[in-house]
C-alpha cells in the first residue's frame, strides 16, 4: 500500500430535515449512489455511521443542520469520475432543491498516506483551514492541482510515473 | 493564427472526409479502415491523416491489432482518434468563451441551477419548433448533429449515444449547473414527443445526455 491516496469532505446545510418528504429525492438516492461510488475505479473507503450505510446521522462542529460526505480515492481523476461522470451527476444536478447556498467552500480534498483512514475532526479541520486561507497544498479544491510532493508526502512511485530521483529521495529520506 | 491553419487543411474534400470518418467512429481507426471507410487508396489516405496529426487535428498511437507481441507479431499498426484540443476561429476576434465561465461561475455560487434549467428547456423546445415536425429518433438525431452532439445511435437502435459535449470546457468547469442545463436543453428538444426521452447518463469522455426510446410507451 506504498503512495498517497485522496480524501475527500463535502458538507451541505439541509433546506428540509432529513426525514422530510422535500428531502425524500435525495435521501432516496442514497443507497444507489453509495453503490455506485462503493463500485467505482479507485474507490478506496468513505463514512459510514454506525451501524448505518451512511453518513447522514454524523454531525460535526459545523452545525446540526449540516451532513457531511466522505471518502478515499486512488487519485482526483478517479473522484471526478465518480462526482461528475456517473449516476451522481444526476443527483448533483438537483442540489439546489435539498441543500442551502452554500456560502463559503463546502468541499475540500487533500492527500493523505495510503491506508490512513481520515477521521470527521480531520477533514473539518482541512475544511475550515481552506475557508480561512484558500487553496494550498494541505487543502484544496477540484480546480487545484496540487500533488502529494506540494503537500510535503513522499511518494514511493506506483504508477510508473518518475518522480525524479530528487523526489525519491526524499521519499525514502 | 495555428487554429486557422488546422482548419485550412480540413479544405482538401479528401482529408475532410476521412477526419469526419475517424472522429465518427467509436474506437481509434487504423489507416486501412479509414481508406476502407472513405473508399479511397491506403496509401492516399495515409497521406491525408498524417497531415491531420500535422496540423493537431488528430492524434495517434500504435498499436499491434493481433493481440501478438514479440518477434514475428508484425509492425504495430498506426490508429487514428481525434485529438482533444478544440480550434475555434473567430473573424473579428470575439471571446464568448471568457464571458461563458465568468457568467457561469456567478450562476454557479449563486446556485442558480433551476432558473438556468428552466430557460434552457425555453431553448430546446425553441429549437424543437425551428427544425420542423420532430417525431422519432432519426428526426431527434438530425436536430442534435447540427447542434453539434455527434449523435450515434446504439445497435438495436433504441438509443441515441451523444458522443461530443458542445459545451464541453464549460462542462468540465461547473459540471452540475452546465450537465443540468444541457440535459434540460435536450427535455425541452423532445418534450411531447411520444415515446422519447432524454436522461442523465454520463460516462467518462462522452456527453451526459442520452435520448432513448422510453419502455414505458414502446409496448
Amino acid at each position: 500500500m506504498a503512495g498517497h491516496h485522496l480524501a475527500q469532505l463535502n458538507v451541505g446545510t439541509l433546506r428540509h430535515p432529513l426525514d422530510d418528504p422535500r428531502t425524500h429525492g435525495f435521501t432516496s438516492m442514497l443507497d444507489t449512489l453509495n453503490d455506485v461510488a462503493d463500485r467505482s475505479p479507485g474507490f478506496v473507503w468513505r463514512l459510514v455511521g454506525d451501524e448505518s450505510n451512511d453518513a447522514t446521522a454524523i454531525r460535526t462542529t459545523l452545525g446540526a443542520d449540516v451532513i457531511v460526505n466522505m471518502s478515499v480515492w486512488e487519485s482526483r481523476d478517479s473522484l471526478w469520475d465518480y462526482v461528475y461522470r456517473s449516476g451522481h451527476l444526476d443527483v448533483l444536478r438537483r442540489r439546489a432543491e435539498w441543500f442551502e447556498l452554500p456560502k463559503t467552500a463546502f468541499q475540500v480534498m487533500w492527500w493523505i498516506p495510503a491506508g490512513h483512514v481520515p477521521t470527521v475532526e480531520e477533514a473539518v479541520e482541512r475544511l475550515q483551514h481552506l475557508r480561512a486561507h484558500g487553496p494550498s497544498p494541505r487543502a484544496f479544491g477540484f480546480r487545484d492541482t496540487y500533488t502529494p510532493e506540494d503537500a510535503g508526502l513522499g511518494v514511493a512511485t506506483t504508477d510508473g510515473h518518475d518522480q525524479g530521483p530528487d523526489l525519491r529521495l526524499s521519499a525514502t529520506g | 493564427m495555428e487554429d486557422i491553419e488546422a482548419i485550412v487543411v480540413l479544405q482538401d474534400p479528401v482529408r475532410r472526409q476521412l477526419y469526419e470518418y475517424v472522429v465518427a467512429q467509436d474506437h481509434e481507426v487504423s489507416r486501412n479502415e479509414a481508406a476502407e471507410g472513405v473508399g479511397v487508396g491506403r496509401t492516399l489516405a495515409a497521406f491525408h491523416l498524417d497531415k491531420l496529426v500535422d496540423a493537431g487535428l488528430l492524434v495517434t498511437e500504435s498499436r499491434r491489432l493481433t493481440g501478438r507481441s514479440g518477434p514475428g507479431a508484425g509492425r504495430p499498426a498506426k490508429l487514428y482518434r481525434r485529438s482533444g484540443v478544440e480550434h475555434h476561429v473567430s473573424v473579428p476576434a470575439r471571446d464568448y468563451r471568457t464571458a461563458a465561465d465568468l457568467l457561469a461561475a456567478v450562476a454557479d455560487g449563486a446556485r442558480l441551477d433551476v432558473e438556468l434549467r428552466a430557460a434552457a428547456v425555453r431553448e430546446g423546445r425553441a429549437a424543437r419548433a425551428a427544425a420542423g415536425p420532430i417525431e422519432d429518433l432519426d428526426a431527434v438525431r438530425a436536430v442534435l448533429s447540427v447542434r453539434g452532439y455527434e449523435p450515434r445511435t446504439d445497435a438495436d437502435g433504441a438509443v441515441l449515444r451523444l458522443v461530443n459535449c458542445p459545451f464541453h470546457a464549460l462542462s468540465e468547469r461547473h459540471p452540475a449547473l452546465i450537465c443540468g442545463m444541457n440535459l434540460a436543453l435536450v427535455e425541452g428538444l423532445v418534450e411531447d414527443i411520444e415515446g422519447l426521452r432524454a436522461r442523465m447518463d454520463p460516462q467518462p469522455g462522452t456527453c451526459c445526455v442520452t435520448v432513448e426510446t422510453s419502455k414505458n410507451n414502446v409496448d
